[in-house]
């Protein structure tokens, strides 16, 4: 009879064998390495950081009973307090008006500089050197520039002034030269065969294509702007509502007022959100 | 249909409103805020001037280095710190209100109520807050970064699982895959480049808002740049501002670095 091991004799056929390793269920690739990487440093960074931390010897209970307590007047209780409601909003006004003034500044020496350091439209070492300087720019908190130009102009709003607009100009111009290097060469090329002059290929070609992400980025800086005069006008003295929250909580201690000034801010805060979405979407609708 | 020359007169119109608008803002806030642009923009030159005189390290301020250096990497753990446990709260809550992977939808509207209060009130406020019941201590600025960076990071988290995860979802789904199978085998290894990158991002933000906190809470390196400051050793504040934007810098390449990598 013939048997199966007979015809695989015969024909030199074999019998499957299983793979001798497993089949990889997951390739290796350096991005989940590096993902575990990070993950690992920053975890022991905050384990290491949580229980080397120096709590003061505050008694936790007592101190989250106080903060409930101090969360209850606020939020639940606001009152425009000793200050009255009007100078609290006129304080309010001034603070964004800084914002909006900063903002504007920002925008114009921004786009200006990021024209000029855009990799894809001028010379690479003059963008080079604008890239670096507005990098140590940036790094610097706005709150430490504002203390700066205290020094010289004196403390008050033109020292806030000049403090926030440096910091704008600084982070427009990166948000804007990177809206410009995104742009299609082809669109540059096209208008330099005509023979059009630099300023004139900035304002047909460039400013019409990237004007939608110009805005968006310009009033996000604006929402930064508001948030950074407020926080100015605490730790420096430069007036406008940061100045009027500061001396609520730290000085007078009357937390309902900082109740009325939280909720002032809020507001503000969620007005400007929705302008930023409703002019996107008209330019993105366009 | 409108001719060439009309549509180019109409954009011309429409350009002029816009650019005179704009104008006017300028030039009422700074009527009202009483800032004089000439001589605003002329105090910038003398600025950098006097800081070149007055912030040059001398051999006084470079002894100090050692403490500057410590309060700085103080500060940097802490930034970090705060960052990662708002993250891992964030992502927790993330997952419960996001549309993709939420409870329903009410959760959903709750959850970004949530952060979106979280996210608005002031940095300020928080700290001094915080500062009222905690004391002036490390704690206190931890708990200022923590609770302003959840608001961020919830939202970022929440939109970053509805873009990116919702199609690897649904084919674990039709497997049969039970819900916290699809939570770890998609949606978790799916988001985590993007995740990481946030994290990243909000780390760099934090390291610079931890000065402003600790102005505020008499901590880390905003306490010592405060100190020297209202103390008038400028060689030493310009010591500080050294320090804080070599580490600024350095954060921000290597995290760019990283983000190469993962993305």
């Amino acid at each position: 009879m013939i048997t199966r091991d007979d015809i695989q004799n015969v024909s030199g056929y074999k019998k499957p064998q299983p793979p001798e390793k497993k089949i990889k269920l997951r390739k290796f690739n350096w991005s989940r390495v590096m993902i575990y990487a990070v993950m690992v440093v920053l975890l022991s960074v905050t384990g290491y950081t949580l229980t080397h931390l120096d709590t003061a010897n505050v008694k936790i209970g007592d101190a989250i009973h106080g903060l409930m307590m101090t969360l209850n007047q606020i939020f639940l209780q606001p009152r425009a307090g000793s200050d009255g409601v009007m100078p609290l909003l006129s304080a309010l006004g001034i603070s964004l008006l800084l914002a909006i003034m900063t903002t504007i500044i920002g925008a114009v020496i921004g786009f200006l500089f990021a024209v000029i350091a855009s990799r894809n439209l001028t010379n690479a070492y003059f963008g080079a050197i604008i890239r670096v300087v507005m990098a140590i720019i940036r790094a610097i908190p706005t709150i430490v520039w504002v203390l700066i130009f205290s020094i010289v102009c004196g403390l008050g709003t033109n020292a806030a002034i000049l403090g926030l607009s440096f910091h704008s100009i600084a982070y427009l111009t990166k948000a804007y030269s990177e809206s410009i290097e995104e742009i299609d060469q082809t669109t540059i090329e096209a208008l330099k065969v005509t023979g059009s002059k630099f300023w004139v290929i900035v304002f047909q070609a460039i400013w019409p294509t990237i004007i939608a992400s110009l805005v968006s980025w310009t009033f996000i800086r604006l929402e930064i702007n508001f948030a950074n005069a407020i926080a100015v006008g605490a730790a420096a003295g430069a007036g406008g509502i940061g100045y009027q929250l500061f001396v609520a909580s730290g000085m007078s201690f009357d937390f309902h007022e900082v109740g009325f000034i939280v909720y002032l801010i809020i507001g503000v805060t969620i007005l400007l959100e929705f302008i930023a979405v409703k002019l996107r979407q008209m330019y993105i609708t366009k | 249909m409108s001719s060439p020359i009309k549509f180019l007169a109409q954009k011309h119109r429409k350009q002029t409103v816009i650019i005179a608008v704009i104008g006017s803002i300028y030039a009422l806030s700074s009527w009202i805020l009483n800032f004089d642009s000439f001589s605003g923009f002329t105090a910038v030159p003398k600025a950098f001037t006097w800081l070149g005189v007055n912030f040059s390290p001398t051999s006084e301020s470079v002894e100090l280095l050692p403490r500057i250096w410590q309060k700085l990497i103080e500060t940097v753990a802490l930034a970090v710190s705060s960052t990662v446990v708002a993250a891992i709260i964030a992502l927790f809550v993330a997952i419960l209100g996001s549309k993709a992977t939420g409870i329903n939808n009410y959760v959903h509207v709750i959850v970004r109520g949530i952060a979106s209060f979280f996210r608005n009130i002031p940095l300020v406020a928080w700290a001094m807050i915080l500062l009222f019941s905690f004391k002036q201590s490390d704690f206190t600025g931890f708990l200022a970064l923590l609770l302003m960076t959840v608001g961020y990071l919830i939202r970022a988290f929440m939109e970053i699982i509805e873009d990116e995860a919702s199609e690897t979802m649904m084919a674990l789904k039709a497997t049969g895959a039970s819900y916290f199978q699809v939570i770890f085998q998609a949606v978790l290894p799916q988001i985590m480049p993007s995740l990481i990158s946030w994290v990243l991002y909000m780390i760099e933000n934090n390291v610079r808002d931890a000065t402003l906190v600790g102005i505020l809470t008499g901590t880390g390196i905003g306490f010592i740049f405060d100190l020297y400051f209202k103390s008038f050793r400028f060689d030493a504040v310009g010591m500080t501002i050294l320090a804080i934007i070599i580490v600024v810098i350095v954060l921000e390449v290597l995290s760019n670095q990283i983000r190469k990598v993962i993305l």
